[in-house]
């Protein structure tokens, strides 16, 4: 379970996250909508631990721990991923060599043994071939040269592999075609479970429409301005984030 | 890939200036007075049974240092050195050269298996016989001034191979030596190079005669144990027509707080259509994080393509050093001979390198192909210096140079120093640099995946290096990927 309570955040003296508060149960899928630049990658970055970033007040907790004090490494040991919205390059790395190394990374975390090479590619081999990703693809160095729909379907397949805890995907829909969000999307739906939470963090409902979320909130100037059933979103499909806009002001 | 794994532990297990074979080791030397002047280098020769030719040309040498002075163009900066405040030879004591490795003071035997590297030859074919496929290398030990241990000799002298200290070879193969030494690197060519001619006391030298492929790596490790001595070495390494062999140096120091010399000199030869291949992985004592101590590298290595299709390349993966002034060149005279140089230049804390290469086409299609990965850290500058020439004879010469840096941190420099002439117009040079930065986001990246800073800074780097890491043999590109990471220590955070 993610509890966000009330949380400030500020980026180069800037105030962001303003008062934030947001409870992802076990199991639930939570979707974030809100327009550009309210906050919402920062509100992702800041729950992975990105350095920069001044939380003033508040606080977060994954499973009754709080993140406040542990790294971005701990954080992922403990179960959180993220999909990001400009997944980065790491030329000459290859992404299996990336892939193995983050999972043994964080199974050491967690005191469990390395995987074994065989049993890796197996499971590599397995999950890519699920979201249609070609095998020389994962020889490629880690996204690196990868059109933007590669990137995505690329963070789809790493957090099938490093099986989180709970999941934030920021707009893991933009730059991706008509069929590789359907596979991708349903490459989610199949993350879905009892354990794991997943926030959503999206524009459009058609990616909803794949993955049904149980909560709707609406983001706006760095806080959540209303919380409601998959209807919500549909609602912002036809009237857009004009009425925030003037509750907000 | 383990051995990013066996990297991402290594860096666990260290402190930030655990530089790990910075151990002394007690062994009892035999010295020349400290100073360096004629007797000096007459004592050398003494020590060394030289005749007489090679005891006028070590005078000749130390003749003309006398009027040289030190150069001063690198991109390195440095107290004045006091060469009189030197030893120049010093030597573990037994009272003759060791004739058996039972000979050898145990002490030195322990010294290197703390260095990992295997003397004992039985110990060695043990191995062997377990693991059929395990290569095995031959190696050469030398001990701040002289040539300890030479394993697998009698196997080599089976194939014809000659592998031996240089100062053994002066007596067992005389007229090899006085045909090829300073054939390459004369005795002027520049001031430091001049003064290991003067008073080098051993190194290794490699023999492989026409045709025939060297049934093994061939390895030297230079240990400099002993205060205030400097090393210089010399290797000279003929490979006849049509033969090939690969070899592979290794260096480490004593943690000191003073500056130790280094000066070497290499000389390949490489005949007709012969080949060598020469890999480094310099691990010289760098100093403190402070930039307190370390070595003094000034090395001379070159590579004479004597031979029509011969081939010469150079790997070398740099990451000790307080100073580092390095360029192996190939000459290359042959029509048809081929110059590669690959590296890998780290440096961090406060450490000076300067290194790079030059490829000297003299023959017609001659080709050359030169990868450079310079990575800077902490407070240090990272200099690569390259020149390629063509010469007016050198019809259809091809050169490509592809020279990356990268950069950890905000206090650190990067430069790239080309010098590039093409004195006949059909030559083609290809020249290609970047200069990059780890970003804190690549870092952020890798960690939201689990990885440490140190973990994510490791990999990216050796993403970074992976072309050249290739060129390595495996052993050795396991043990470089390893110390890529330790060399980096502290450099994030
Ligand atoms: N380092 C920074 N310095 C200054 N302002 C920043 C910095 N990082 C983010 N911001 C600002 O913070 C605000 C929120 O940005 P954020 O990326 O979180 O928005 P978003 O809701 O994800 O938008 P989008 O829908 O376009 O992805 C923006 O106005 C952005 O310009
Ligand atoms: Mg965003």
């Amino acid at each position: 379970m993610l509890e966000i309570e009330n949380l400030h955040v500020s980026v180069a003296g800037k105030k962001i996250l303003d008062g934030l508060s947001l409870k992802v149960a076990d199991g639930e899928v939570a979707a974030i909508m809100g327009p550009n630049g309210s906050g919402k990658s920062t509100l992702s970055y800041v729950v992975a631990g990105r350095p920069d970033y001044e939380v003033s007040e508040g606080s977060i907790k994954l499973d009754g721990v709080d993140l406040a004090e542990k790294s971005p490494a701990e954080r992922a040991a403990l179960g959180l991923f993220l999909v990001f919205q400009y997944p980065l390059e790491i030329p000459g790395v290859t992404t299996m060599t990336f892939l193995k190394a983050a999972i043994n990374a964080q199974r050491k975390a967690r005191g469990e043994d390395e995987l074994a090479t065989p049993d890796f590619m197996k499971k590599v081999r397995e999950a890519a071939k699920r979201l249609n990703i070609p095998q020389d693809m994962l020889k490629r160095p880690v996204n690196f040269g990868f059109s933007g729909g590669e990137k995505k379907r690329m963070e789809i397949l790493q957090m099938a592999l490093l099986e989180p805890k709970f999941g934030i995907l920021d707009e893991m829909d933009s730059g991706l075609d008509i069929d590789a969000l359907r596979v991708c999307a349903e490459g989610v739906n199949a993350l879905r479970s009892k354990e794991r939470g997943l926030l959503v963090i999206t524009h459009y409902q058609r990616l909803l429409d794949y993955i049904t979320p149980d909560t709707v909130h609406v983001m706006h100037k760095g806080r959540i301005v209303k919380s409601g059933g998959p209807e919500l979103a549909l609602e912002l499909e036809k009237s857009g984030y004009a009425d925030y806009a003037e509750e907000a002001a | 890939m383990a051995a990013v794994q066996e990297t991402v532990d290594k860096v666990k297990t260290l402190d930030v200036d655990a530089y790990k074979y910075g151990f002394t080791t007690d062994i009892e030397s035999d010295k020349a007075p400290k100073g360096l002047n004629e007797d000096i280098v007459r004592f050398i020769s003494a020590k060394k049974n030289e005749p007489e030719w090679l005891t006028d040309w070590r005078l000749d040498a130390f003749r003309r240092w006398q009027t040289m002075a030190e150069p001063k163009w690198a991109r390195v900066h440095y107290p004045p050195i006091d060469y009189q405040d030197l030893y120049y030879y010093s030597a573990p004591k037994t009272a003759e050269g060791p004739k058996s490795l039972d000979e050898v003071d145990p002490e030195l035997l322990r010294t290197y298996e703390k260095l990992g590297i295997p003397l004992r030859e039985q110990e060695i074919l043990a191995g062997v016989q377990a693991d059929p496929n395990a290569r095995r290398v031959a190696v050469d030990a030398v001990f701040d001034s002289v040539s300890v241990a030479t394993t697998f000799k009698a196997e080599l002298a089976k194939a014809g191979v000659i592998f031996c200290p240089i100062s053994e070879a002066v007596r067992t193969h005389p007229e090899l030596v006085k045909k090829y030494l300073g054939s390459v690197v004369p005795v002027t060519d520049n001031y430091f190079a001049t003064l290991n001619s003067a008073v080098y006391s051993d190194g290794s030298f490699v023999y492989v005669p026409p045709g025939v492929r060297c049934p093994m790596e061939l390895s030297t490790y230079f240990r400099i144990n002993e205060r205030n001595t400097g090393q210089f070495e010399r290797t000279l390494i003929i490979a006849d027509k049509g033969s090939y062999v690969s070899y592979l140096e290794g260096c480490t120091a004593p943690q000191r707080d003073e500056n130790q010399l280094h000066a070497a000199v290499v000389e390949l030869i490489a005949l007709d259509d012969a080949e060598i291949k020469y890999s480094t992985v310099q691990n010289w004592y760098p100093g403190d994080s402070q930039g307190k101590g370390g070595i003094y590298n000034f090395v001379t290595k070159r590579g004479d393509c004597r031979g029509d299709r011969s081939k010469i390349s150079w790997t070398q993966v740099e990451t000790g050093s307080a100073i580092t002034w390095k360029y192996p060149s190939c000459i290359l005279r042959g029509d048809s001979s081929r110059g590669e140089f690959y590296s890998i230049a780290i440096s961090n804390g406060y450490q000076q390198v300067d290194s790079g290469t030059k490829m000297l086409h003299l023959g017609a299609n001659t080709s050359s192909r030169v990868i450079s990965k310079g990575i800077s850290a902490g407070h240090s500058q990272n200099t690569y210096r390259g020149q390629i020439s063509a010469h007016r004879k050198a019809r259809n010469a091809r050169n490509f140079t592809n020279c990356d840096s990268l950069l950890i941190g905000n206090s650190c420099g990067a430069h790239t120093v080309p010098y590039i002439e093409a004195k006949n117009s059909s030559a083609v040079f290809e020249h290609e640099a970047t200069t990059s930065k780890i970003s804190d986001d690549q870092l952020f990246y890798c960690m939201q995946r689990g990885l440490s800073a140190e973990e994510a800074t490791a990999l990216i780097v050796n993403g970074f290096v992976r072309d050249v890491l290739q060129q390595l043999p495996m052993e050795f590109a396991v043990e470089a990927q390893k110390l890529i990471a330790i060399s980096l220590e502290g450099s994030v955070g």
